[in-house]
C-alpha cells in the first residue's frame, strides 16, 4: 500500500506541512493495517492553500475544492454514501474566513467528517497577509501597520457550535498528531483538529510555541464541557494540546 | 373577442384559503373532463395582503388563464374592488351578501376557513358539476377534515339552488361526464411538481436546496416524498454549501440535483464553475422571479436567460433548458438528468414562477423516459478520472471501488485528476471539456429541441420560450393572420441551425418573452446572426394575457 502518489511536492523545503503529511499517512496505515477502514472507502479533501496541495501527494479518493468550501463538499459525499470516511483539510484561511459558515454548520449536525486545519495564522500562498487568527498587530502585506482586529479562538467557536470531538496539535509533534488523527478518524460525529502549523517562510512562531505547549492528560474522561472550555480559553502563556473534548451523540443521517 | 375559456377569480386575503379553493375547483373541472389552468397570485405575506386564484377553463387544451372572469368568488372587498372590472358582460360575483358563507360555516361551528367550501358547492350548482366529485377531492386534500368540508359545499349548494340566484345554472358543457376511458389519464400539477417527477423518473437520489420562492415548492414535495421513494433531501445552511454538497454528492455517485431563484443561484456561481472543472454531473433548478436583487419575490420574470448562460467564470460547458408548461417540466427534468450523466456537466432547467406554481391539466408519458448513466468505468487499471478520449467524455469511477483512487479538483488538472500548469495539458484539457458540447451538438438532430407550433409554411413567425410559451399559444386562438409559433427548449447550446432553417423565407419574426431586453432574441442573434426586430416584452412581473397579447400580435401583424 503506497499512500503517496508520484506528484512532485511543491512546499518550501522544510514546510511543517509535511510533518502533517507524514502523520496523516501514518494514521491512515494503522487504521487499515487494523481493519479499522478500507483505504478505497477513504474520501480526503482539501481547500485553496498550501495545505490544499496534500490532495495531489495523497493517493486516496480525494476532492480538491475551491476555497472554504470543502466541508459541504465531503458532508455531501458523506451523506450520498454513508460507507465512506470522510477527512477534510483546511487552512485557517478556509475554515475561519472564507468558509466559516460550513464550519459552524457542519458542527451544528454533527455530520461523521473528520476536518483537520492547518493553522499558521497567515495567508501563506498569497505571500502573508493576516487571517483570523492572526495575533492582533500582526504586519503583514495588507496589514504594514499591524492588524487592528483581535484573533478568534476557534475552538471556543466549535465548542459552542456543538463540535463532538474537538482536539489541537502541533505540526512538528508528527506520533502525538498521528495519533489524534486516529482518534478523530475512529469518532463518529463531527471531528475537529486544530493543528498549529508554524510557517517557516512567512510566520516562524517556532519558538513562541516551543516554550508554550504542553499535553493534556490523555487517560482523562474527556466528556467533561466545563474543563473543556477552561482548557480551550487557555492561549497566551500556556498552550494546551491534545484532545479537549469528545462525546457520544447522534451523527447527521442517523434517523432510525 | 369570444374567449374560447370559462374564468373564475377566487379571492381573499392570505390565510382565507383562495389558492386552495381555486386548486379544489381545478380538480373538480378536471375530473369533469375539462382542461384547466389555474394561477395563483400572491404577494409576500403569510397572513393579511390580497391572494388570488383563477381558475380558466374548456373542453378544448388550454395553455394560458384569462384575466376577463364568469364567475368572482370574494372573501373579501378588495378582490371586489381589484376584480369587478375584470368581469365579463354576463360575469357574476359570490360574495357573503349573496351567499352567506360565513353564517353557513358557524351555523355548524365549523372553522372560519372552510367558507371556501360553501363557495365551492355554489359553484358547483353553479356551472353544474357534481357535487358528489367534489368529495374525493375533499378527502385528498384534507383527509380527517374533509368530512365537514363536503358538508359545507352542500349547503351551498343547496342555497343556490333554493334562494333563486338571480343567474341561472350555466349548463357547462359536456359537464357531469367522466372523461372516456380511452382519453388520456390527466392531472393537475404545477411545473414544479412536474419537474420534480421527471427527476425521480429519471433516479433522483438526493435533492438540496435552500428555501427560495418560487422553487421551494419542489423542496416540499420531495420532502414529502423522501420515505416513499428512499430519496435523501437536504436544506443545508446556504446556497454555495447546497451546490458544494450536490458536488460532493455527485462525485460518489449518486444523481442529485438542486433547486433555487436567481439570488440563490448568484450565490452557487463559483461552485457552478466548479462543476464545469470537475466535470460534475449536476441539475440545477433555477425558477425565475423578477430581479434585480431581491426584487418581486413571489412574482413571475423570464429575465435570467442571460445570467445562467453565462454562469460561473471561465470557459466550460453546461446545457440549459427551458421548459414551457408541466408536461415539459416532466420530461426535461428527466432529460436534464440524463444529459448531466451523459456529458458529466452541469444541466440548468430554466423556470419561472408562472410555470412553478401554476397548475395545468396534464399527460405524463413515462415511456418516453429513460435512465442513463453515462459512460461508468468497470474494472479499471490504473483508473484516470479525466482520461483522454475520441469524444471527450472519460468513464467514470466513485469512491468505494476496490483497486480505484478517483480523483476530482477546481485546478486545471491532467488526466489523472493531479493539479497541473503544464501548457499543452491545460489546452488539451480545455478542448477534451468542449468536445463533449460538440457531440452534444451532433447528438441533439435527432432530439426535440425546438418545437414549432401553428401553420409551419406562415410566413409570419413568432418566437418565445419558457412558460410565455402558454400565453402565446393561448393568444394564437385569436389572431387574424396565420403564423409559425417557434419555442427553443434547448437553450444551450441553442441549435442554430434549426432555428435558422425555421426562420427561412420570413416575412416578419417577432419575439416575445417576460424581459426588458430581449434576452432570448440576443441569444439567436448570437447565435444565428439574425436581428429580430419586432419584440413584445413584458417585465411588470406579471405573466402575459391571451387576448392582450393577442391585440399586441394583431397589431404588429396588420
Amino acid at each position: 500500500m503506497n499512500l503517496l502518489t508520484q506528484t512532485k511536492n511543491t512546499w518550501c523545503p522544510g514546510c511543517t506541512n509535511f510533518g502533517i503529511l507524514a502523520a496523516f499517512k501514518g494514521a491512515i496505515e494503522d487504521l487499515v493495517k487494523n481493519n479499522e477502514i478500507k483505504t478505497e472507502e477513504v474520501v480526503v479533501g482539501s481547500g485553496i492553500g498550501c495545505h490544499g496541495k496534500i490532495s495531489d501527494y495523497l493517493n486516496l479518493n480525494s476532492f480538491c475544492g475551491l476555497h472554504g468550501r470543502i466541508v459541504p463538499v465531503l458532508s455531501g459525499a458523506k451523506i450520498a454514501n454513508p460507507n465512506l470516511k470522510v477527512i477534510a483539510f483546511e487552512g485557517d484561511g478556509d475554515a475561519y474566513a472564507e468558509g466559516i459558515e460550513h464550519l459552524v454548520h457542519a458542527a451544528k449536525r454533527n455530520i461523521d467528517l473528520t476536518l483537520i486545519v492547518h493553522d499558521n495564522q497567515t495567508f501563506a500562498l498569497t505571500t502573508g497577509q493576516f487571517t483570523p487568527t492572526s495575533p492582533k498587530g500582526f504586519k503583514g502585506k495588507s496589514t504594514p501597520e499591524g492588524s487592528p482586529e483581535e484573533p478568534f479562538n476557534p475552538l471556543f467557536l466549535m465548542l459552542s457550535a456543538g463540535a463532538t470531538f474537538i482536539a489541537r496539535s502541533y505540526a512538528l509533534e508528527v506520533k502525538k498528531t498521528q495519533e489524534i488523527i486516529k482518534e478523530a478518524i475512529r469518532h463518529k460525529g463531527f471531528s475537529f483538529i486544530e493543528i498549529i502549523q508554524p510557517c517557516l517562510s512567512l510566520n516562524d512562531t517556532r519558538d513562541h510555541y516551543q516554550k508554550r505547549i504542553y499535553w493534556l492528560n490523555e487517560s482523562r474522561q474527556k466528556d467533561n464541557i466545563d474543563f473543556a472550555f477552561e482548557k480551550i480559553r487557555e492561549w497566551n502563556d500556556k498552550v494546551p494540546l491534545g484532545i479537549f473534548y469528545q462525546i457520544n451523540k447522534k451523527t447527521y443521517g442517523d434517523f432510525n | 373577442m369570444t374567449h374560447v375559456a370559462s374564468t373564475v377569480l377566487i379571492g381573499g386575503q392570505a390565510g382565507d384559503g383562495a389558492k386552495e379553493a381555486g386548486i379544489n375547483l381545478g380538480k373538480l373541472l378536471a375530473t369533469a373532463g375539462q382542461e384547466v389552468f389555474v394561477s395563483v397570485d400572491y404577494p409576500s405575506v403569510i397572513k393579511g395582503g390580497h391572494i388570488f386564484s383563477r381558475i380558466s377553463f374548456s373542453k378544448e387544451k388550454i395553455f394560458s388563464d384569462y384575466k376577463k372572469i364568469d364567475l368572482l368568488i370574494a372573501f373579501n372587498n378588495e378582490s371586489i374592488s381589484f376584480h369587478q372590472k375584470e368581469l365579463k358582460k354576463d360575469g357574476v360575483i359570490f360574495d357573503e351578501s349573496c351567499l352567506p358563507m360565513t353564517q353557513i360555516t358557524k351555523e355548524i361551528n365549523a372553522p372560519a376557513i372552510t367558507r371556501t367550501s360553501v363557495a365551492l358547492g355554489a359553484t358547483c350548482y353553479y356551472f353544474n358539476l357534481e357535487i358528489e366529485n367534489l368529495e374525493k377531492i375533499f378527502k385528498e386534500a384534507f383527509g380527517e377534515k374533509a368530512e365537514i368540508n363536503i358538508k359545507l359545499a352542500k349547503k351551498g349548494y343547496q342555497y343556490l339552488k333554493t334562494k333563486n340566484f338571480k343567474q341561472k345554472p350555466r349548463r357547462l358543457k359536456g359537464s357531469g361526464l367522466r372523461p372516456k376511458a380511452s382519453e388520456k389519464k390527466k392531472i393537475l400539477i404545477d411545473g414544479n411538481q412536474a419537474l420534480a417527477l421527471g427527476l425521480i423518473k429519471a433516479g433522483l437520489n438526493v435533492y438540496f436546496a435552500y428555501p427560495m420562492t418560487p422553487a421551494t415548492s419542489i423542496l416540499h414535495f420531495l420532502a414529502k416524498k423522501e420515505k416513499e421513494l428512499g430519496l435523501k433531501v437536504v436544506q443545508p445552511e446556504n446556497e454555495i454549501a447546497v451546490i458544494n454538497m450536490a458536488i460532493g454528492a455527485a462525485y460518489t455517485g449518486q444523481k442529485v440535483a438542486v433547486g433555487t431563484s436567481g439570488g440563490g443561484f448568484d450565490l452557487m456561481q463559483e461552485a457552478m464553475s466548479l462543476a464545469g472543472m470537475a466535470e460534475i454531473p449536476l441539475v440545477i433548478a433555477v425558477s425565475q422571479r423578477p430581479g434585480p436583487s431581491t426584487g418581486v419575490p413571489t412574482y413571475t420574470s423570464q429575465s435570467d436567460l442571460r445570467s445562467t448562460r453565462f454562469s460561473g467564470h471561465g470557459e466550460f460547458p453546461r446545457i440549459l433548458l427551458a421548459p414551457g408548461d408541466p408536461e415539459e417540466a416532466y420530461l426535461l427534468g428527466a432529460q436534464a438528468l440524463n444529459l448531466a450523466w451523459e456529458y458529466q456537466a452541469p444541466v440548468i432547467v430554466l423556470l419561472d414562477k408562472h410555470l412553478s406554481e401554476s397548475l395545468m391539466t396534464s399527460f405524463f408519458d413515462s415511456s418516453k423516459i429513460k435512465i442513463e448513466n453515462g459512460k461508468i468505468a468497470h474494472n479499471p487499471k490504473d483508473y484516470k478520472r479525466f482520461e483522454t478520449t475520441s469524444d471527450g467524455i472519460s468513464p467514470m469511477a466513485f469512491p468505494g471501488m476496490k483497486n480505484v483512487v478517483v480523483k476530482a479538483t477546481s485546478y486545471e488538472h491532467d488526466e489523472q485528476g493531479i493539479t497541473t500548469e503544464d501548457s499543452q495539458i491545460i489546452k488539451e484539457m480545455q478542448e477534451k471539456r468542449f468536445k463533449k458540447l460538440q457531440l452534444l451538438l451532433k447528438e441533439q438532430k435527432s432530439k426535440e429541441t425546438v418545437k414549432v407550433y401553428g401553420d409551419k409554411k406562415s410566413k409570419n413567425i413568432i418566437v418565445s420560450w419558457g412558460s410565455t410559451k402558454g400565453a402565446v399559444l393561448e393568444a394564437m386562438k385569436y389572431l387574424k393572420k396565420s403564423v409559425k409559433f417557434i419555442q427553443p427548449l434547448y437553450l444551450e447550446p441553442l441549435d442554430a441551425e434549426k432555428i435558422k432553417n425555421h426562420f427561412k423565407g420570413a416575412k416578419k419574426i417577432i419575439d416575445i418573452e417576460g424581459n426588458l431586453t430581449g434576452q432570448l432574441a440576443s441569444l439567436i442573434r448570437e447565435k444565428t446572426g439574425i436581428e429580430i426586430e419586432n419584440k413584445i416584452l413584458k417585465y411588470d412581473s406579471r405573466p402575459f394575457e391571451p387576448i392582450e397579447l393577442a391585440k399586441k400580435i394583431n397589431e404588429l401583424l396588420s
